[in-house]
């Protein structure tokens, strides 16, 4: 099984964008009618230089100029672009509508696969860079086409009207203009490299500016109590003007780029009336023709500096479509057979573990042959040390991820096999660290609750099922300790809340949710010696009449257990109740003694 | 690098704006320019050469048409041969216009950066000089963006503004160089100029509330995706999937609405704005057909004004540009502004003590501390009065909230007391130096900070080169009496291995170990231990507190607050705080025997200890597994 995504899969641009079209149809619905519409906007482009060259012929030729003809030229000159803007407003509208349809589209389904992987419950380190690929990389594809995506669009059908305008005024002079800004099209792929280069150079030091600020804001009370603020000070300083140079290296850079780009499109200018003199004495354009392409060559620059730009732009919108489906195209590692699965039944809940060998992708394994039986509605406290495979084997029993051999059985039957629904019903698994949701205490409890997606119960129902679970586990008091009872708020990922308290509610959140197996992960952070009591108390309730497997961190709890299982470099070395693994030798032994000697 | 005077000096111009938004947008920009004064000479001269040339480009493809593509495609000989001489003319204006692009960059971009730099500098500064107490009030994360976004947005402005400047003198010189050509002319150029700024203005109106919405809710998006992926494991075993699924959902679609409305604004904004200057040139054309029939112009003229108008289709959505960013730029600065003028810094005394390595004596009179909350002053400390025979060890005994923090704080001069007194050797401490304070008394935190640095320059928090840095044999005393040596030992790169985030992952009880170690390299006179050693086996603990002085020092002051009974049985004498009262002192079996509240503490405590004893042996194994 793997738990890796891929971080550059092998997808070409072409590839990607099909696979990505493939994945959000909705991208590319009425193509055709918007590229028509496009087509009819880039017209606008081209004519003013088309009057101007009549207007000018005119004015040339014979008998001076023919006034009406100009004026009736202009009058339609401004309905084309009247009637080219609207193409273009409707080209724009309709781009935004299908693309970001498409987009939410993938990043709902990129979203629900990311929960759906393992690697979300065995890698923490991995969520940052998860949540950057539901999140900024679909608003760098967003983005692109925002601002990069139609223009480029626009820019070529803008390039090739006016490519083909100027091929029938001149195409001497056409290929003229083109020599000019082709070297710019070459160049601008290294140009763009080497201010991207530069600005990752500010990224960096502009990350390193935060650190060195960070540590003046988070050590604080340590800069001033060790009277430390003036070197503090000048690392930052020295952080901040590093920063401020690197700025200024890519803004130098970005100016040359640019520069030059201003000057082939003056330049082209200097080349065309050149040239276009010669081709005028030799009789092949008229004036107005010469003109007109004064004003077409002018025009030719913007779309041809605008399309190079967004083409390399196009790389990192790429790089992020990838990234995205890279994540929807990792298969799954524990799949759920869904209704296809066996259900499971309430009841008293009994575990076997047999023949039980697990390793992470890579790595060495975390158990070894691990085979034990867990009899239905008893207490059982798995102790180890740090590292010897307790966790792992709770995962196991919680199927966040299926063993490498060997089976996990609920009541005789392969986890493997069962319909997941029904197992997260039997199986409620309370980790160390209660993660709470931003919101209040009851909407944190009523999680808990079970029903199916929309058919959520209401707001008062919800209340009232959080208020019964905290009264049953004896927490009414504390609640209404709170600012606002049930209603207090527990801030972003529940910080308004200390350690304890949070665990206080994911043990009410957990009794809601019910089932037939407990299994908790024993927190290990500071409480205080009150709340440390209503745990306790609170634990004691919800267990109650169910089977149990704790990952015991202290003693008392195995102590308390009917079942103690002692695991170490995992393999479980030890099983029994505490009284005779006391009075035996071996590993047990030791550490109840050693932590007997300590505490006392 | 921008300085601005130390603490001490008075305070100049508060930086917060006042007055009317019209107001306050030209105070903010008028600060920025007179902050880069030559900086900003150099990019509005760059900006307005920007502007004459960009005219004259314009300029020159009149002349070039009238006076030698119109003569010599009429066959004049002496006009075609000199069709270098156009060219020439126009290569010329284009490379001195690049020049003066480049330059308007550069300098645009040198200004942006410098003014980033200075207001980083201002509000790091504060971070440094501004009290623990107004650190307490503002999170991290709102601390560093100030320092990081608000100041890009504050400046944001700066980027088109030599820009915008240099399109004023674009439009001056365009109409100046019009009309004497032909005034008709110049009014059919000058009636669309308006309108495309107007249009430009409004666009950006209307463009900054459906953007700073799409943001909004960008981060919004990001936020759900956050908190759920970070309840993988509660979704997971709960099942729960469906529901964050469509939870996710309704928020990206919130966001595609967002994202639509911003595309729609521009769709309808952009085509308009872009066919303006081509309906100009368009006008242009018909009134210069007329004056050309009534022989008031030449048609090189005419060529001239009209391509003049489609040059200036780019530069003048610049004014666009700078009102948009204006309203970002505002709240970023007053966020800036907000740290800078923040009051309360605590003022530096100059008294020395005199030079003495004993421990020193601690005396608190009357010491009462407050902090603001938003329902009026909080009490934390309430005339707290306290003495500290010098070499004694007393530990701080108090339930959550009693005040021993707080009290701890004082001492070390974190904070001040708003009444009363704190005394070392019998001078306040408001009247020491920085340097005779952090010299005599030094802190341990609950909260142990490690720099992102060796193991070395945490200890010493001093640069190697420094004069006045213990040196390497110093270090590992300390560290020794810190019983942290060992474990440095064995670290790759022993005192030069590098600690914090991207360095050696040390355990909470290590790390606690290496500040203890911090406090005892400065052989202070007094140690204050705020729960120092929590995460640290109680027999590690007596160690250390036992061979305190015992490297031929003296033993200093120890204050300890204390959260387990192994610390309370170390000290000489125990002091119970409630409520931010002393309520009794003594021995510990004085204080057990007849104050029931210290008595049902220490219940409580010993509960706690038992279980802390359980996390300090696990502590003693540190190949993490992969965490639950």
């Amino acid at each position: 099984m793997s738990a890796s995504i891929r971080d550059d899969g092998g997808l070409g641009v072409f590839a990607t964008l099909r696979r990505g079209v493939a994945l959000s149809p909705q991208l590319v619905k009425g193509i055709w009618v918007t590229l028509g519409l496009a087509l009819v906007a880039a017209l606008g482009k081209v004519v003013v230089p088309l009057v101007v060259q009549q207007a000018i012929d005119s004015a040339t030729g014979a008998g001076g100029p023919d006034v009406r003809h100009v004026v009736v030229l202009a009058a339609i000159g401004t309905g084309v672009l009247l009637v080219a803007g609207l193409c273009s407003a409707l080209v724009n509208v309709r781009l935004f509508r299908s693309s970001e349809a498409g987009l939410a589209e993938l990043r709902v389904r990129a979203f629900r696969h990311v929960h759906d992987l393992a690697v979300l419950t065995q890698n923490t380190e991995r969520r940052g860079a998860l949540v950057s690929r539901v999140t900024s990389d679909v608003d760098t594809i967003s983005l692109f086409v925002q601002w990069g995506g139609i223009m480029l669009l626009v820019s070529v059908l803008q390039i090739v009207v006016s490519t083909a305008v100027m091929l029938s005024l001149s195409w001497q002079l056409t290929i003229v203009v083109w020599a000019c800004f082709l070297p710019v099209a070459l160049l601008s792929r290294p140009a763009q490299r080497s201010v991207a280069r530069r600005y990752t150079a500010v990224r960096e030091k502009v990350g390193a500016m935060l650190g060195a600020i960070s540590e003046a804001v988070v050590g604080a009370e340590t800069i001033r109590a060790y009277g430390v603020a003036p070197r503090t000070q000048r690392r930052i300083d020295a952080a901040i003007d590093a920063t401020r140079r690197a700025m200024v290296r890519a803004q130098v850079m970005v100016a040359v780029a640019f520069s030059s780009g201003v000057l082939v499109a003056n330049g082209v200018l200097a080349a065309v009336v050149a040239v276009g003199v010669v081709l005028g004495s030799w009789g092949e354009i008229t004036a107005g023709q010469l003109v007109a392409m004064i004003f077409l060559a002018q025009m030719f620059a913007g779309p041809v500096q605008m399309a190079t730009e967004i083409l390399n732009e196009l790389q990192n919108a790429v790089a992020g479509w990838r990234r995205v489906i890279d994540v929807i195209d990792t298969p799954v590692e524990v799949v759920d057979r869904g209704a296809e699965g066996v259900r499971s039944e309430r009841g008293p809940a009994r575990v076997e573990l047999r023949g039980v060998s697990f390793a992470y992708p890579g790595g060495p394994p975390v158990l070894r042959d691990v085979n034990l039986e867990l009899p239905a509605g008893r207490r059982v406290a798995v102790v180890g040390a740090t590292g010897s495979g307790k966790t792992t084997m709770a995962k196991l029993v919680c199927r966040l991820m299926d063993p490498t051999e060997g089976q996990v059985l609920l009541d005789g039957v392969d986890l493997r096999e069962i319909d997941g629904e029904s197992l997260r019903r039997r199986v409620v698994l309370v980790p160390q660290e209660g993660f709470l949701f931003e919101g209040t205490i009851a909407d944190n409890v009523a999680y808990g609750l079970r029903y199916e997606v929309g058919a959520e119960p209401a707001p008062a129902e919800r209340r009232a099922a959080a208020a019964a679970a905290v009264d049953e586990l004896g927490l009414t008091d504390w609640v209404e300790g709170m600012p606002r009872g049930l209603d207090s708020s527990v801030g972003q990922r529940g910080e308004s809340l200390s350690a304890g308290e949070r665990q206080l509610v994911a043990i009410a959140r957990a009794h809601l949710a019910g089932g037939d197996l407990l299994v908790l992960d024993e927190a290990t952070s500071a409480v205080d010696p009150a709340t440390e009591v209503r745990i306790a108390q609170a634990l004691e309730r919800l267990t109650a009449g169910r089977s149990t497997l704790t990952i015991a961190h202290r003693l008392s709890t195995a102590e308390a257990a009917d079942l103690v299982v002692v695991v170490d470099e995992g393999e479980v070395v030890q099983v029994g109740p505490h009284s005779e693994l006391v009075a035996s030798e071996g590993i047990y032994a030791q550490l109840y003694g050693a932590w007997v000697a300590q505490t006392r | 690098m921008p300085d601005r005077p130390q603490s001490g000096a008075p305070r100049p111009e508060q930086m917060t704006l006042t007055g009317s938004k019209v107001r306050r947008s030209l105070v903010l920009v008028g600060r920025g320019l007179r902050d880069e004064p030559v900086v900003y000479f150099w990019a509005i001269l760059a900006s307005g050469l920007f502007g004459a040339l960009t005219v004259f480009v314009a300029r020159t493809v009149g002349w070039a048409t009238d006076s030698i593509v119109l003569p010599a495609l009429s066959g004049d000989t002496d006009a075609q041969g000199r069709w270098w001489v156009a060219g020439l003319v126009l290569l010329g204006v284009a490379i001195t216009l690049a020049l003066s692009v480049a330059g308007r960059r550069m300098v645009a971009g040198l200004g942006v950066a410098n003014l980033q730099a200075r207001h980083r500098t201002r509000v790091t500064r504060q971070y440094l000089r501004l009290p623990i107490s107004w650190h307490r009030q503002h999170p991290a994360g709102q601390l560093l963006s100030n320092a990081n976004s608000d100041v890009e947005a504050a400046t944001g402005v700066f980027n088109p503004l030599p820009f915008a400047l240099g399109v004023v003198v674009m439009l001056v010189v365009a109409f100046v160089s019009l009309v004497t050509v032909d005034p008709w002319i110049t009014l059919a150029a000058f009636t669309i100029i308006p309108v495309v700024i107007a249009v430009n203005a409004v666009f950006q109106r209307k463009m900054s509330p459906a953007i700073t919405r799409a943001q909004q809710l960008r981060a919004e998006v990001s936020d759900v995706a956050h908190e759920s992926f970070e309840a993988a494991l509660v979704v997971k075993s709960l099942g729960t999937a469906d529901r964050e699924e469509e939870r996710f959902a309704d928020k990206a679609d919130e966001l595609r609405r967002a994202n639509v409305r911003v595309g729609v604004v521009r769709a309808y904004f952009d085509p308009f704005i872009d066919a303006l200057p081509s309906l100009g040139s368009l006008l242009v054309v018909v009134v210069g057909v007329l004056r050309l029939d009534a022989g008031a112009v030449e048609p090189g003229e005419v060529v001239g004004a009209a391509y003049l108008l489609t040059l200036l289709a780019v530069p003048v959505r610049a004014f666009g540009w700078v009102l948009g960013e204006l309203p970002r730029a505002l709240v970023g600065y007053e966020r800036v502004a907000r740290v800078v003028d923040a009051g309360g810094t605590l003022r530096e005394g100059t008294r020395t003590l005199s030079p003495s390595a004993g421990p020193a004596q601690v005396e608190l009179r009357g010491v009462t501390v407050e902090v603001p909350t938003p329902r009026g002053p909080l009490t934390l400390l309430h005339e707290v009065d306290l003495d500290l025979a010098p070499g004694r060890t007393v530990a701080l005994v108090g339930s959550t909230g009693s005040g021993k923090t707080t009290l701890a704080a004082t001492v070390c001069r974190l904070l001040d007391p708003v009444r009363g007194q704190v005394l070392l050797d019998g001078v306040d401490v408001r009247e020491l130096s920085p340097q005779a304070r952090t010299g005599t008394v030094t802190l341990v935190s609950q909260s142990t900070f490690v720099f992102e640095d060796t193991v070395r320059e945490n200890v010493t928090l001093a640069d190697p080169d420094d004069p006045d840095s213990p040196s390497d044999e110093e270090v590992w005393a300390a560290l020794e009496a810190a019983h942290v040596a060992d474990v440095v030992r064995r670290l790759d790169g022993g005192l030069d291995a590098p600690l914090g985030e991207r360095g050696a992952n040390l355990s909470g009880g290590q790390r606690q170990r290496i500040a203890i170690a911090r406090a005892l390299v400065r052989r202070p006179r007094v140690l204050v231990l705020d729960d120092a050693t929590s995460a640290v086996d109680p027999r590690v603990e007596r160690a250390i507190l036992g061979s305190l002085g015992a490297d031929g020092g003296s033993r200093p002051t120890v204050l300890l607050v204390a959260y387990r009974m192994s610390s309370i049985l170390l000290a000489d004498e125990v002091v119970h705080l409630e409520g931010g009262r002393v309520v009794d002192r003594g021995t510990h079996a004085e204080l057990l025997a007849r104050d029931p509240g210290y008595a049902e503490l220490a219940t409580a405590y010993e509960r706690e200890t038992e279980r802390r004893a359980r996390l300090a042996a696990q502590d003693l194994d540190d190949d993490a597994e992969v965490a639950l």
